[in-house]
């Protein structure tokens, strides 16, 4: 690492800091974007660097995102009763157990939805393909219309999070979660980051390229597959679990296990960012982010059809996404070798 | 949970046959969805839209006081052009790309018709009365509706118009042709392009039908595509492409399932139990030819 990266890391991170106050009407958005970020960084590790394009992350996401709630509210007052009564009328929580159960269900939203990925792991990642994409489509629109008949969570009627506690008002609920998002996107990437710097990652692009030769050459994929599938499942959870706090309102297939929107806004940021690249979900997501709030905004209404169009002109036109499309602009920054020879003789053929 | 299907035989019977006909239909979608996979290689997600779409079509024919049972002509007409035109857009790009691209771009064309649907004819539960009646079997112990017999009824008709002219026109065995080797065909002359989209369009077609006999058996709603194209997809897989009998077979087993899953476990767990079933069948699948060392692909 040189020391312009450090310069743009430390850059990043006071920048991140200090952006809530800078921006404090926007405390809501930017919090939303780090976990866009964390879900378009997360995907990327099985649809980019591991070839296995799944739209069954959204699974990890819905359940940490049930489970930080459920956590939060059981650890103090009857879950049945709270979710039947519509949550915070009859029960209040106090700051601390606001606070200690937000912890404790953020620990539990990572850490079970970890271990789903590794008990469901083997028996799914073993299929491959468009059969892995549909089976994992399959698997998250399974889980909401489940969640959303099962009473205790609140069912059809959906699942109210504990109101953030009566100090500092709305300014100190943005702040909140916006640092609890922001601290997560952090965790996140530097995990992200470190383990690309490792032979894990190889082995990752090994089983993309041709997974048949990697077990011949004595790779277990299969462990390294669930591995990768846990480390997202983990932050998905996670992310989720922020999430179902910052909205304060879950619903079983429009807000927690949403496939139609966030299972798809995940595998769109990182295709439109370019997979298979660190940054490129980061600017992907960010992207994403910028256009999805002007069509809600300045299309409202017809939001999902220009998400449909989206879809299809960004899939078509740039599956490479914009790190691909750089790096066959620029290939020396991504530190190809290129013979000068060779490319003016490529363009002469034309 | 309800054990009335275990103490009362007759419901069995009851769920038997509205599984069979809804299974009929089913089939009839899964046909198409497996012409497309076969010939162009590609998965349409957008498959179960296309079947609303055409329902609505005929919906907006009962509204303007038009016999419903009509829609089984006019949708398939209109949506063979829809389909035709979604060709020509969208999927003539992906053909020769990814699977997975083809996934990724008919869920957007799927997110878009969902929309434009919502917009054009509302978000209502709607149902086009045919006013057919019911037949009573078993001394009025089994109920079922004439319109469901109607549209099994139909639905056979159009599947078997279809293998025939896949044997024995020329189009037809110039898709068959294209199906098995693309180069191939394009070299002895046939063109290629053509035949994608006239598969395409067909696939449209087919679902036009099934969509207007939906409509009338059933209920039809903006957002209700996607179980539709989870199971045609899972029809495809357990019977094999090219395999007719085996679609026919495994959608009746399908609607069969469904009927039960809907006594059994209840009405709000039908269609989990629909995207349920595909992971579990993907997986026995697997696991099945994993012993052998070899995979889905």
């Amino acid at each position: 690492m040189n020391k312009n990266s450090w310069i743009l890391y430390i850059g990043i991170l006071v920048f991140g800091l200090v952006a809530p106050f800078i921006f404090p009407a926007f405390k809501v958005q930017l919090s939303i974007l780090c976990v866009l970020i964390v879900l378009a960084t997360t995907w990327n590790i099985q649809g980019g660097e591991m070839g296995y394009n799944t739209f069954g992350n959204i699974l990890f996401y819905g359940l940490g995102m049930y489970l930080c709630a459920s956590v939060q509210v059981g650890m103090f007052f009857p879950l049945a009763e709270w979710t039947e009564s519509g949550g915070e009328k009859t029960f209040v929580h106090t700051p601390s157990q606001f606070f200690q159960g937000m912890a404790a269900g953020l620990v539990v939203a990572a850490v079970v939805p970890t271990i789903v990925a590794g008990l469901i792991g083997y028996a799914i990642l073993g299929l491959r393909g468009h059969y892995f994409a549909i089976c994992t489509l399959g698997l998250g629109v399974a889980a909401g219309e489940i969640s959303g008949g099962i009473e205790i969570i609140g069912a059809g009627q959906g699942f109210t999070t504990p109101p953030f506690p009566n100090i500092g008002g709305l300014e100190a609920r943005g702040e909140f979660f916006y640092f609890l998002s922001f601290g997560a996107l952090v965790l996140t990437f530097i995990a992200v980051r470190a383990i690309y710097t490792t032979r894990f990652r190889l082995i990752l692009n090994a089983i993309r390229d041709n997974e048949d030769k990697a077990e011949a050459m004595g790779i277990e994929t299969m462990k390294y597959k669930i591995t990768g599938w846990m480390i997202s499942a983990f932050f998905c959870g996670l992310a989720g679990g922020i999430m179902g706090g910052l909205v304060g309102y879950i619903d079983s297939t429009d807000v927690a296990f949403d496939g139609r929107e966030m299972g798809v806004f995940m595998v769109l940021m990182a295709i439109l960012g370019g997979k298979g690249t660190l940054w490129g979900p980061i600017i992907g997501a960010t992207l994403f982010h910028f256009f999805k709030e002007g069509f809600w905004t300045f299309f409202l209404g017809w939001q999902y059809v220009a998400l449909g169009v989206l879809i299809v002109v960004i899939v078509i036109y740039f599956p490479e996404g914009l790190m691909g499309w750089l790096r066959e602009k620029y290939p020396e920054r991504f530190g190809e070798v290129v013979d000068e020879a060779d490319r003016k003789a490529q363009v002469e053929l034309k | 949970m309800d054990f009335l299907v275990f103490q009362y035989p007759m419901i069995t019977v009851q769920a038997c046959l509205d599984g069979l006909l809804l299974g009929i239909l089913f089939a009839l979608i899964a046909y198409g969805m497996a012409l497309q996979w076969g010939v162009m290689n590609i998965i349409n997600i957008a498959q179960g839209d296309l079947v609303i779409l055409g329902g609505y079509i005929a919906y907006f024919m009962y509204l303007y006081g038009i016999h419903p049972a009509w829609g089984v002509i006019v949708s398939p007409i209109i949506m063979y052009f829809v389909g035709i035109a979604i060709y020509k857009l969208v999927i003539n790009k992906v053909v020769d790309r990814d699977l997975f691209i083809s996934i990724l771009a008919t869920f957007g064309i799927s997110i878009l018709f969902m929309q434009l649907m919502n917009f054009a004819f509302g978000a209502d539960v709607v149902l086009a009365n045919s006013g057919y009646g019911t037949t009573m079997l078993f001394d009025n112990n089994v109920v079922l509706p004439n319109s469901k017999i109607f549209s099994a009824f139909i639905s056979i008709v159009f599947a078997i118009c279809l293998v025939v002219y896949m044997k024995r026109s020329k189009l037809g065995r110039a898709i068959r042709a294209t199906a098995q080797n693309a180069r191939a065909a394009k070299i002895l002359g046939v063109d290629t392009e053509k035949v994608y989209a006239a598969t395409f369009g067909i696939n449209a077609a087919l679902c036009g039908v099934a969509g207007a006999l939906i409509s009338i058996t059933f209920t039809i709603h903006p957002y209700m595509g996607l179980p539709y194209t989870i199971r045609s997809f899972m029809i495809v897989i357990v019977a094999g492409l090219g395999n007719l009998p085996g679609v026919a077979m495994s959608g009746m087993g399908l609607g069969i399932f469904e009927e039960f899953a809907d006594y059994i476990l209840g009405t709000e767990f039908r269609i989990g139990s629909v995207f349920l079933l595909l992971v579990l069948i993907l997986v026995y699948r697997r696991f099945k030819l994993s012993r052998k060392r070899e995979y889905l692909k």
